[in-house]
């Protein structure tokens, strides 16, 4: 026993336990890491069908519950661009569409530019200047229907990921879906509780002065409220996170100048086209 | 010296369950109960890191030195979280968003660590195999009983599918919310213990 407690003792049995456990994690995390990233993509793109309605509105059901080949089907609605966020103009940049990583571009200070804005803040220290953004188009057509746009801010525990999906009038928030968040399951992880994302459809994203105004109200939010839905009880501080991110997104500083320039190719394409709405 | 293996099997399911008895890991017994599905995942993720680090603790319970030994225990059991948590993710993306932080948790679940301190230092591999198996299944019961009666009366189903008709779907069932607050797991337990108290009074702490 007076061996088993000296020093070299302890430290040899310490590094070899050390070595033998990073191995096993090592061996598991980079065996599954195909899998993993398959899964993570696969329910990005659901989530986007979930924030545009599509799952709903084509299938009757959440992204969820759809085979494969359904989903497929939906994508052949999605297209992807990448927008310079600062000038609002698309990027260029086919073959870097399939490579974005969000959470890549904004660690990156040579991508990325720190978020000082003191009115909207998401509580995030920086926001890439490109973002990928996705239309909903009819395939074979080149209607937009909606813009799908990456949102993210700081919640209770953890950064939110999600996507705001904007009707064609670009004002109207059609839904708000989270990929990725910390928050406690059952309070703040109700910003997953379909029947809270449902509540976005239709709310105005600006006041008529232009001032993003899309909240989470702290308690139920008042009937005939254009611009608030219920707040999660319980989570006031995730509440408050969501508010924060979406009006943040929405204001110049995010994606603001974009949605103005969208704005004018929409209707531009409007005024062009000699059919009608539908 | 050992007692005997069904024993150490059968008894942390009822007669020294690691929740209702021991009360120990009520934290994720109220997180992941929600719903049956995701609380039946997080059950075999703990009965597997509570079988297998128990085996391993158990293996090398010579060679461990004894000024380290919590140490080594909760490096073990950390690793085996890492993996389950890994596959996981690979294989039931879906559920382990669910469960998110609770699987990682499993680091802290003071039934694993206790069960490794308490049984595998001092008993051979396959009964603290077996140990950590029972353990695990006790935890896992517990929790099913649990997520039976929150899924049934807060979502009017059981493993997703519908049984009480819900009002906001055009059935009669007006689901009670408390059910899918974390408070309402507190309530059954509570129920849970006492009714095993009452079946085994022997249970009972003096006051």
């Amino acid at each position: 026993m007076q061996q088993r407690d000296s020093l070299g003792y302890t430290l040899a049995v310490a590094a070899v336990l050390c070595v033998v456990c990073s191995l096993a994690v090592s061996t598991a995390a980079v065996s599954l890491r195909g899998r993993q990233e398959a899964n993570v993509k696969l329910d990005q793109q659901k989530n986007i069908l979930d924030a545009t309605g599509l799952a709903i509105g084509e299938y009757g059901v959440q992204a969820n519950e759809l085979t494969m080949k359904e989903i497929d089907t939906l994508n052949a609605y999605v297209s992807a661009k990448l927008v310079d966020l600062q000038t609002g103009k698309y990027v260029d940049a086919a073959e870097d569409l399939g490579k974005y990583s969000l959470v890549e571009e904004a660690a990156n200070p040579d991508t990325s530019i720190p978020i000082e804005n003191p009115v909207f803040n998401p509580g995030e220290p920086r926001r890439p200047k490109v973002m990928k953004v996705y239309f909903v188009k009819k395939p074979g057509t080149d209607k937009i229907l909606q813009v799908v746009l990456p949102v993210y801010g700081k919640g209770l525990w953890g950064t939110l990921y999600g996507y705001l999906a904007l009707k064609s009038d670009l004002e109207t928030i059609q839904g708000l879906t989270f990929y990725q968040h910390k928050e406690t399951p059952g309070l703040g992880g109700e910003v997953d509780n379909p029947r809270w994302k449902a509540m976005w459809d239709g709310r105005k994203l600006y006041d008529p002065s232009g001032t993003p105004a899309a909240m989470v109200f702290k308690g139920p939010a008042p009937k005939g409220d254009e611009y608030a839905v219920d707040g999660l009880s319980g989570a006031t501080i995730t509440s408050r996170g969501v508010t924060n991110l979406i009006r943040y997104w929405a204001s110049d500083d995010g994606y603001g100048t974009y949605l103005g320039e969208l704005k004018e190719e929409i209707n531009d394409d409007k005024s062009s086209a000699s059919e009608g709405e539908k | 010296m050992a007692k005997k293996t069904t024993d150490v099997l059968v008894d942390p399911l009822i007669s020294n369950n690691p929740i209702a008895l021991q009360i120990l890991g009520i934290c994720s017994a109220l997180a992941v109960t929600t719903k049956m599905e995701t609380s039946l995942v997080m059950s075999f993720a703990v009965i597997a890191v509570t079988a297998f680090s128990n085996l391993a603790v158990s293996a090398i319970r010579h060679f461990i030195p004894s000024s380290i030994r919590i140490i080594v225990q909760m490096t073990v059991i950390a690793s085996l979280v890492i993996v389950v948590d890994q596959i996981l993710k690979a294989y039931m993306y879906d559920i382990s968003k669910q469960l998110t932080v609770f699987v990682g948790l499993i680091i802290t679940n003071c039934i694993v660590m206790g069960r490794a301190e308490g049984f595998a230092m001092k008993n051979g591999p396959w009964v603290s195999f077996l140990d950590g198996i029972g353990n695990g299944m006790g935890y896992g019961l517990v929790l099913m009983f649990v997520a039976f009666f929150r899924e049934l009366f807060g979502s009017g189903s059981l493993f997703g599918i519908e049984l009480l008709p819900l009002d906001r779907n055009g059935g009669w069932y007006n689901p009670n919310n408390l059910m899918l607050l974390p408070p309402s797991a507190f309530f059954l337990i509570g129920f849970l213990i006492w009714a095993i108290r009452a079946y085994k009074p022997d249970q009972i702490e003096e006051a």
